[in-house]
Protein backbone atom coordinates (compact mmCIF):
# COMPACT_ATOMS: atom_id res chain seq x y z
CA UNK A 1 0.00 0.00 0.00
CA UNK A 2 2.75 2.38 0.97
CA UNK A 3 4.61 1.45 -2.21
CA UNK A 4 1.65 2.29 -4.40
CA UNK A 5 1.30 5.61 -2.63
CA UNK A 6 4.98 6.42 -3.18
CA UNK A 7 4.72 5.50 -6.85
CA UNK A 8 1.76 7.79 -7.26
CA UNK A 9 3.61 10.68 -5.67
CA UNK A 10 6.58 9.96 -7.94
CA UNK A 11 4.37 10.08 -11.05
CA UNK A 12 2.77 13.35 -9.98
CA UNK A 13 6.15 14.96 -9.30
CA UNK A 14 7.50 13.83 -12.70
CA UNK A 15 4.42 15.25 -14.44
CA UNK A 16 4.88 18.56 -12.68
CA UNK A 17 8.54 18.82 -13.63
CA UNK A 18 8.04 18.20 -17.38
CA UNK A 19 7.71 21.91 -18.27
CA UNK A 20 11.01 22.50 -16.47
CA UNK A 21 12.71 19.86 -18.61
CA UNK A 22 11.68 21.74 -21.77
CA UNK A 23 14.35 24.40 -21.28
CA UNK A 24 17.79 22.86 -21.23
CA UNK A 25 20.26 25.69 -20.91
CA UNK A 26 21.15 27.05 -17.52
CA UNK A 27 22.44 30.57 -17.04
CA UNK A 28 24.25 32.11 -14.12
CA UNK A 29 22.74 35.29 -12.73
CA UNK A 30 24.37 37.79 -10.42
CA UNK A 31 21.14 38.46 -8.59
CA UNK A 32 17.75 36.94 -7.96
CA UNK A 33 16.23 40.12 -9.39
CA UNK A 34 17.97 39.52 -12.74
CA UNK A 35 16.86 35.90 -12.78
CA UNK A 36 13.31 37.03 -12.10
CA UNK A 37 13.43 39.48 -15.01
CA UNK A 38 14.88 36.79 -17.28
CA UNK A 39 12.08 34.39 -16.40
CA UNK A 40 9.48 37.14 -16.80
CA UNK A 41 10.77 38.06 -20.28
CA UNK A 42 10.86 34.43 -21.38
CA UNK A 43 7.26 34.14 -20.28
CA UNK A 44 6.17 37.33 -22.06
CA UNK A 45 8.00 36.74 -25.35
CA UNK A 46 6.60 34.46 -27.99
CA UNK A 47 8.65 31.98 -30.00
CA UNK A 48 8.55 32.97 -33.70
CA UNK A 49 8.72 29.33 -34.78
CA UNK A 50 6.40 27.52 -32.37
CA UNK A 51 3.76 30.15 -32.38
CA UNK A 52 1.70 28.98 -29.47
CA UNK A 53 4.59 28.75 -27.07
CA UNK A 54 6.56 31.37 -25.25
CA UNK A 55 10.35 31.39 -25.23
CA UNK A 56 10.44 29.50 -21.95
CA UNK A 57 8.37 26.60 -23.29
CA UNK A 58 9.71 26.24 -26.80
CA UNK A 59 12.61 23.96 -27.62
CA UNK A 60 12.92 25.19 -31.21
CA UNK A 61 16.54 26.16 -32.01
CA UNK A 62 15.50 29.76 -32.64
CA UNK A 63 13.96 29.93 -29.16
CA UNK A 64 17.27 28.78 -27.65
CA UNK A 65 19.07 31.50 -29.64
CA UNK A 66 16.62 34.11 -28.45
CA UNK A 67 16.94 32.96 -24.84
CA UNK A 68 20.70 33.35 -25.15
CA UNK A 69 20.17 36.81 -26.63
CA UNK A 70 17.80 37.84 -23.83
CA UNK A 71 20.36 36.62 -21.30
CA UNK A 72 23.16 38.55 -23.04
CA UNK A 73 21.13 41.76 -23.20
CA UNK A 74 20.17 41.47 -19.52
CA UNK A 75 23.77 40.99 -18.47
CA UNK A 76 24.57 44.13 -20.49
CA UNK A 77 22.23 46.00 -18.13
CA UNK A 78 19.48 46.52 -20.67
CA UNK A 79 16.02 47.25 -19.31
CA UNK A 80 13.04 44.95 -19.97
CA UNK A 81 11.66 47.51 -22.42
CA UNK A 82 14.98 47.61 -24.31
CA UNK A 83 15.08 43.82 -24.58
CA UNK A 84 11.54 43.78 -25.93
CA UNK A 85 12.31 46.60 -28.36
CA UNK A 86 15.37 44.68 -29.59
CA UNK A 87 13.26 41.65 -30.46
CA UNK A 88 10.37 43.67 -31.88
CA UNK A 89 12.82 45.42 -34.24
CA UNK A 90 13.72 41.99 -35.66
CA UNK A 91 10.57 39.91 -35.36
CA UNK A 92 7.82 42.52 -35.14
CA UNK A 93 5.05 42.93 -32.58
CA UNK A 94 4.36 39.25 -33.09
CA UNK A 95 6.95 38.28 -30.46
CA UNK A 96 5.03 40.10 -27.74
CA UNK A 97 2.23 38.20 -26.06
CA UNK A 98 0.91 41.59 -25.03
CA UNK A 99 1.22 43.65 -28.22
CA UNK A 100 0.70 47.43 -28.31
CA UNK A 101 -2.46 48.83 -29.89
CA UNK A 102 -1.71 49.95 -33.45
CA UNK A 103 -3.34 49.54 -36.83
CA UNK A 104 -2.19 45.94 -37.21
CA UNK A 105 -3.38 44.84 -33.79
CA UNK A 106 -6.50 47.05 -33.60
CA UNK A 107 -8.76 44.15 -34.61
CA UNK A 108 -7.21 41.92 -31.96
CA UNK A 109 -7.87 44.46 -29.25
CA UNK A 110 -11.21 45.83 -30.41
CA UNK A 111 -12.99 42.64 -31.45
CA UNK A 112 -13.61 41.20 -27.94
CA UNK A 113 -14.73 44.58 -26.59
CA UNK A 114 -17.09 45.22 -29.51
CA UNK A 115 -18.40 41.65 -29.23
CA UNK A 116 -19.24 42.29 -25.59
CA UNK A 117 -20.87 45.60 -26.47
CA UNK A 118 -23.03 44.03 -29.19
CA UNK A 119 -24.01 41.21 -26.81
CA UNK A 120 -25.05 43.66 -24.12
CA UNK A 121 -27.07 45.63 -26.69
CA UNK A 122 -28.88 42.49 -27.88
CA UNK A 123 -29.71 41.44 -24.31
CA UNK A 124 -30.90 44.96 -23.54
CA UNK A 125 -33.19 44.96 -26.58
CA UNK A 126 -34.57 41.51 -25.76
CA UNK A 127 -35.27 42.45 -22.16
CA UNK A 128 -37.01 45.63 -23.22
CA UNK A 129 -39.19 43.78 -25.70
CA UNK A 130 -40.20 41.16 -23.09
CA UNK A 131 -40.99 43.98 -20.66
CA UNK A 132 -43.31 45.54 -23.23
CA UNK A 133 -45.19 42.27 -23.71
CA UNK A 134 -45.61 41.91 -19.93
CA UNK A 135 -47.30 45.26 -19.58
CA UNK A 136 -49.64 45.15 -22.55
CA UNK A 137 -50.68 41.60 -23.24
CA UNK A 138 -50.70 39.73 -19.97
CA UNK A 139 -53.46 41.66 -18.28
CA UNK A 140 -56.57 39.46 -18.35
CA UNK A 141 -60.10 40.70 -18.28
CA UNK A 142 -62.57 39.32 -15.76
CA UNK A 143 -63.92 36.43 -17.84
CA UNK A 144 -60.39 35.36 -18.88
CA UNK A 145 -59.31 35.43 -15.23
CA UNK A 146 -62.30 33.30 -14.31
CA UNK A 147 -61.49 30.78 -17.01
CA UNK A 148 -57.88 30.58 -15.91
CA UNK A 149 -58.95 29.84 -12.34
CA UNK A 150 -61.33 27.15 -13.58
CA UNK A 151 -58.59 25.47 -15.56
CA UNK A 152 -56.11 25.65 -12.71
CA UNK A 153 -58.53 24.27 -10.12
CA UNK A 154 -60.03 21.64 -12.40
CA UNK A 155 -59.57 18.18 -10.98
CA UNK A 156 -58.13 15.46 -13.12
CA UNK A 157 -60.88 12.93 -13.67
CA UNK A 158 -59.98 9.66 -11.92
CA UNK A 159 -58.98 6.87 -14.26
CA UNK B 1 -40.01 45.51 -43.24
CA UNK B 2 -40.42 43.15 -40.30
CA UNK B 3 -39.85 40.26 -42.68
CA UNK B 4 -36.53 41.75 -43.73
CA UNK B 5 -35.41 41.66 -40.12
CA UNK B 6 -35.68 37.88 -40.27
CA UNK B 7 -32.67 37.97 -42.55
CA UNK B 8 -30.41 39.66 -40.01
CA UNK B 9 -29.03 36.35 -38.63
CA UNK B 10 -28.37 35.16 -42.19
CA UNK B 11 -26.59 38.43 -42.91
CA UNK B 12 -24.42 38.10 -39.80
CA UNK B 13 -23.69 34.49 -40.65
CA UNK B 14 -22.60 35.41 -44.20
CA UNK B 15 -20.34 38.14 -42.86
CA UNK B 16 -18.74 35.78 -40.38
CA UNK B 17 -18.41 33.03 -43.00
CA UNK B 18 -16.70 35.45 -45.38
CA UNK B 19 -14.31 36.57 -42.64
CA UNK B 20 -13.43 33.02 -41.63
CA UNK B 21 -13.11 31.90 -45.26
CA UNK B 22 -10.64 34.66 -45.99
CA UNK B 23 -8.69 33.46 -42.95
CA UNK B 24 -8.20 30.07 -44.60
CA UNK B 25 -6.06 31.60 -47.35
CA UNK B 26 -3.29 32.99 -45.18
CA UNK B 27 -0.36 30.95 -43.96
CA UNK B 28 -0.43 31.26 -40.17
CA UNK B 29 3.28 30.48 -39.91
CA UNK B 30 4.11 33.54 -41.99
CA UNK B 31 5.09 36.49 -39.85
CA UNK B 32 4.91 40.10 -40.88
CA UNK B 33 8.49 41.20 -41.25
CA UNK B 34 9.78 44.07 -39.22
CA UNK B 35 12.62 44.76 -41.66
CA UNK B 36 10.74 45.57 -44.87
CA UNK B 37 11.92 48.99 -46.03
CA UNK B 38 14.98 48.87 -43.81
CA UNK B 39 18.58 48.28 -44.91
CA UNK B 40 20.28 44.92 -44.49
CA UNK B 41 21.61 45.05 -40.91
CA UNK B 42 25.32 45.83 -40.61
CA UNK B 43 27.50 42.74 -40.31
CA UNK B 44 31.07 41.61 -40.62
CA UNK B 45 31.33 37.94 -41.55
CA UNK B 46 33.57 35.74 -43.64
CA UNK B 47 32.97 34.46 -47.16
CA UNK B 48 32.59 30.70 -47.43
CA UNK B 49 34.96 30.17 -50.34
CA UNK B 50 37.88 32.58 -49.96
CA UNK B 51 37.46 33.54 -46.31
CA UNK B 52 37.53 37.26 -47.04
CA UNK B 53 35.69 39.69 -44.82
CA UNK B 54 32.22 40.64 -46.03
CA UNK B 55 29.97 43.48 -44.91
CA UNK B 56 26.50 44.70 -45.84
CA UNK B 57 28.23 46.93 -48.46
CA UNK B 58 29.00 43.79 -50.51
CA UNK B 59 25.27 43.32 -51.12
CA UNK B 60 24.69 46.83 -52.47
CA UNK B 61 24.57 47.75 -56.17
CA UNK B 62 22.04 45.50 -57.85
CA UNK B 63 18.56 44.20 -57.19
CA UNK B 64 19.39 40.83 -55.66
CA UNK B 65 18.15 37.93 -53.57
CA UNK B 66 19.53 36.95 -50.20
CA UNK B 67 18.83 33.30 -49.51
CA UNK B 68 19.18 31.87 -46.00
CA UNK B 69 20.12 28.21 -46.20
CA UNK B 70 21.87 25.38 -44.40
CA UNK B 71 22.82 21.78 -45.10
CA UNK B 72 20.63 20.60 -42.19
CA UNK B 73 17.62 22.23 -43.83
CA UNK B 74 15.75 19.71 -45.97
CA UNK B 75 13.54 22.31 -47.65
CA UNK B 76 16.72 24.11 -48.76
CA UNK B 77 17.60 21.06 -50.85
CA UNK B 78 14.13 21.22 -52.36
CA UNK B 79 14.47 24.85 -53.43
CA UNK B 80 18.10 24.57 -54.56
CA UNK B 81 17.30 23.64 -58.21
CA UNK B 82 15.12 26.76 -58.50
CA UNK B 83 18.04 28.95 -57.52
CA UNK B 84 20.30 27.12 -59.97
CA UNK B 85 17.77 28.02 -62.68
CA UNK B 86 17.28 31.66 -61.78
CA UNK B 87 20.93 32.42 -60.95
CA UNK B 88 21.50 33.77 -64.46
CA UNK B 89 18.54 36.16 -64.11
CA UNK B 90 19.44 37.74 -60.79
CA UNK B 91 22.41 37.86 -58.40
CA UNK B 92 21.79 35.59 -55.42
CA UNK B 93 23.68 35.95 -52.17
CA UNK B 94 23.72 32.95 -49.88
CA UNK B 95 23.65 33.18 -46.11
CA UNK B 96 24.90 29.88 -44.76
CA UNK B 97 23.00 29.89 -41.49
CA UNK B 98 24.25 28.04 -38.38
CA UNK B 99 26.00 25.44 -40.47
CA UNK B 100 29.26 23.58 -40.79
CA UNK B 101 31.41 25.24 -43.47
CA UNK B 102 32.97 21.98 -44.69
CA UNK B 103 29.52 20.46 -45.18
CA UNK B 104 28.32 23.63 -46.89
CA UNK B 105 31.22 23.55 -49.38
CA UNK B 106 30.56 19.87 -50.06
CA UNK B 107 26.87 20.63 -50.68
CA UNK B 108 27.71 23.37 -53.19
CA UNK B 109 30.21 21.09 -54.95
CA UNK B 110 27.65 18.31 -55.26
CA UNK B 111 24.55 20.30 -56.15
CA UNK B 112 26.05 23.34 -57.85
CA UNK B 113 26.63 26.86 -56.56
CA UNK B 114 24.00 29.44 -57.52
CA UNK B 115 25.42 32.08 -55.16
CA UNK B 116 27.51 35.06 -56.15
CA UNK B 117 28.75 35.19 -52.57
CA UNK B 118 28.15 32.92 -49.62
CA UNK B 119 28.26 34.51 -46.19
CA UNK B 120 29.17 32.25 -43.28
CA UNK B 121 26.90 32.93 -40.32
CA UNK B 122 27.92 30.03 -38.11
CA UNK B 123 26.51 31.53 -34.91
CA UNK B 124 23.37 32.91 -36.53
CA UNK B 125 24.10 36.50 -35.53
CA UNK B 126 23.14 38.04 -38.88
CA UNK B 127 20.21 35.64 -38.98
CA UNK B 128 19.05 37.04 -35.65
CA UNK B 129 19.40 40.63 -36.87
CA UNK B 130 17.41 39.74 -39.99
CA UNK B 131 14.65 38.15 -37.92
CA UNK B 132 15.25 34.72 -39.44
CA UNK B 133 13.22 32.08 -37.61
CA UNK B 134 13.89 29.07 -39.78
CA UNK B 135 15.59 28.28 -43.05
CA UNK B 136 14.89 28.67 -45.88
CA UNK B 137 14.08 32.34 -46.09
CA UNK B 138 14.62 34.57 -49.09
CA UNK B 139 14.88 38.37 -49.12
CA UNK B 140 14.63 40.72 -52.08
CA UNK B 141 17.14 43.56 -51.75
CA UNK B 142 17.09 46.68 -53.90
CA UNK B 143 20.07 48.52 -55.39
CA UNK B 144 20.67 50.53 -52.24
CA UNK B 145 20.68 47.45 -50.04
CA UNK B 146 17.17 47.98 -48.65
CA UNK B 147 15.11 44.86 -47.89
CA UNK B 148 11.93 45.07 -49.95
CA UNK B 149 10.36 41.64 -49.61
CA UNK B 150 10.70 38.47 -47.57
CA UNK B 151 9.64 34.97 -48.45
CA UNK B 152 9.61 32.39 -45.67
CA UNK B 153 9.79 28.82 -46.92
CA UNK B 154 10.69 27.14 -50.18
CA UNK B 155 10.99 29.24 -53.32
CA UNK B 156 9.80 27.15 -56.25
CA UNK B 157 9.29 28.04 -59.91
CA UNK B 158 5.73 29.24 -59.25
CA UNK B 159 6.68 31.51 -56.34
CA UNK B 160 9.59 32.91 -58.33
CA UNK B 161 7.43 33.73 -61.34
CA UNK B 162 4.28 34.86 -59.53
CA UNK B 163 5.56 36.46 -56.37
CA UNK B 164 9.22 37.43 -56.53
CA UNK B 165 9.91 38.23 -60.18
CA UNK B 166 7.21 40.96 -60.38
CA UNK B 167 8.78 42.67 -57.35
CA UNK B 168 12.26 42.37 -58.89
CA UNK B 169 11.03 43.81 -62.19
CA UNK B 170 9.39 46.72 -60.40
CA UNK B 171 12.52 47.45 -58.37
CA UNK B 172 14.68 47.35 -61.49
CA UNK B 173 12.34 49.81 -63.18
CA UNK B 174 12.61 52.18 -60.20
CA UNK B 175 16.18 52.82 -61.25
Amino acid sequence: MRNIFNTMIFIVVVQLSLPVLAVVETYQFNSEELRGRYNYLLFELRCPKCQNQNLADSDAPIAADLRAQVYRLLTENKTDAEVKAYLVARYGDFVLYNPPVNKHTAMLWLLPASGLLIGVMIIFMLVRRTGAIDEDAVTLNVSQQQRLTDILTEQEPPN
Amino acid sequence: MARLRLFIPLFIFSLLAALLYSGLDGDPTELPTALIGKPVPPFELLALHDGRRLTEQDLVGEVALLNVWATWCISCRAEHPTFMNIARDIPIYGLNYKDDSAKAKQWLRNLGDPYRLTIVDAKGSLGLDLGVYGAPETYVIDRRGIIRHKRVGVVDERIWVQEILPIVTKLRAEG
